[in-house]
């Protein structure tokens, strides 16, 4: 596995809330102003803590789903109803409340524009998304979408229906977005779940020797992961996130 | 200085008998996974186990050798630093002790290898005086390889990234040297009564 030392005490610090927007009936878009902010790599992740009045906190990783070329922080939170953090921030949030969060965090479920320029042979990425798990993939995306980033990228991404997108206004002619659960007569894109012979058909061969990032719920990740590895891809080239624990040991 | 999240209540419920680890809370049934590559899946016939010092491999053991070892019950709590904490866990394994009973184990640090490439560094220390195991049973099953199987070590008084999945080496170090997460920022130790969650914290 690579190694690069991100060595960086973490500070808490105090986002300003400049926006919480539904993004779908079950995300919302959190737009975070942070000053002195130092800075992060796409697919990197923060972690919010919140305190009650009585002191108890709780704190949550989220990945950032916004690039490093925008000033803002962007979350995209998707709202568990039996959940303790995220509906909160969701329902309760609102623009000019202040959070704390610290980060950046995460070294390894990474990819920069820079990264490549620096490291010599860019190899293709290919990102597999699973749901909300495409958030750190919307700042990959946006952040090769602004770099103007010659290495070829390509994101597949499943979402239950055409309403359950996430970042609409980011995504572009890179994306394969295929529909679980319905879609509509007109959808010009692949249905149904993200299985062998999608992935055959809609990511970078394995004989390209892409860099793969799969993102997801666990049983995604791990059905993704097993697929890849069949069709010929290295172990160590896929590198794996699930949702609601963001790149996170356990 | 904290800040306050207007309107923000705990909605977990509490352990009054202070086991929770503070920024920890109960996840209750669930074990969720997390790992940062895919799942390997070594054939027991091509699974074994070893220990290493600066002159070479010191200990082997075969799946079948170190299933004859004798194993422990162990009963314990544990926590992840994404902040679950998972209680009365079930584990069946053979302790570190046992394992470094005819090694003459005088260095003060440990790197645990993976396959998959994964490291996790952990003081000696830490995993003697029955602190630690090398655990192949989980709530009375085999292990399953998402959790970890067919075996991983289990280090339960620290953040539970330090029990690594798929282990396959102790190697006896005397210099420290991070592992993967240790390298990627988290904590260098990683005790979750002093919430060691990142680099100097």
């Amino acid at each position: 596995m690579a190694r690069a030392a991100v060595q960086r005490r973490l500070i808490w610090r105090t986002a300003r809330v400049l926006d919480n927007r539904a993004e779908t009936d079950r995300v919302h878009r959190l737009v975070l102003e942070v000053p002195h902010w130092p800075g992060h790599l796409p697919g990197q992740h923060v972690v919010v803590r919140l305190t009650a009045e009585d002191g108890y906190t709780a704190q949550r990783s989220y990945s950032l789903a916004s690039p490093p070329d925008v000033p803002q922080l962007h979350l995209t939170v998707e709202r568990l109803d039996d959940g303790e953090v995220s509906p909160y921030l969701t329902d309760e949030v609102r623009a000019g409340d202040e959070l704390e969060l610290r980060g950046p965090i995460g070294g390894y479920f990474v990819w920069s524009a820079a990264a490549d320029r620096a490291g010599g042979e860019p190899r293709p990425v290919q990102l597999v998304a699973g749901g909300s798990g495409v958030a750190p993939f919307l700042a990959m995306v946006e952040h090769h979408q602004r770099q103007e980033s010659p290495t070829p990228l390509r994101l597949l991404y499943s979402a239950r229906t055409a309403a359950d997108v996430i970042g609409r206004d980011v995504l572009g002619a890179e994306t394969t977005i295929t529909l679980t659960r319905e879609s509509p007569p007109d959808w010009p894109g692949p249905t149904g779940r993200v299985d062998r012979d999608l992935l055959a058909r809609c990511t970078f061969p394995s004989t390209d020797r892409p860099r793969v990032f799969v993102c997801g719920s666990t049983p995604f990740v791990e059905a993704v992961a097993a697929t890849l590895i069949d069709l010929g891809h290295d172990p160590s080239a896929i590198r794996l996130e699930r949702y609601g624990n963001s790149e996170e040991p356990k | 200085m904290a800040v306050l999240s207007r309107g923000f209540r705990r909605a977990r419920r509490d352990r009054p008998d202070g086991r929770l680890p503070p920024g920890q809370y109960d996840v209750g049934d669930d074990f969720p996974v997390l790992s940062a590559g895919p799942t390997p899946h070594t054939p027991l016939a091509r699974w074994d186990f070893s220990i290493d010092d600066a002159t070479g491999q010191v200990a082997r053991w075969s799946w079948e050798e170190f299933r004859a070892l004798p194993h422990e019950s162990i009963t314990v709590d544990i926590h992840c630093v994404t902040t679950w904490s998972k209680f009365d866990t079930r584990w069946s394994g053979v302790a570190i002790d046992t394992l470094l009973a005819d090694v003459e184990a005088d260095s003060p640090y440990v790197l645990a290898s993976c396959d998959g490439g994964y490291t996790t560094n952990v003081p000696l220390e830490d995993l003697v005086d029955g602190r630690a195991w090398v655990v192949d049973t989980y709530d009375g099953e085999p292990l399953g390889p998402e959790h970890g199987g067919p075996a991983r070590l289990l280090v339960p008084h620290l953040y539970f990234w330090k029990s690594a999945k798929w282990v396959r080496k102790l190697t006896l170090l005397e210099h420290d040297e991070p592992g993967f997460w240790e390298t990627f920022g988290y904590h260098n130790y990683g005790d979750p009564w002093r919430e060691q969650r990142y680099s100097d914290d």
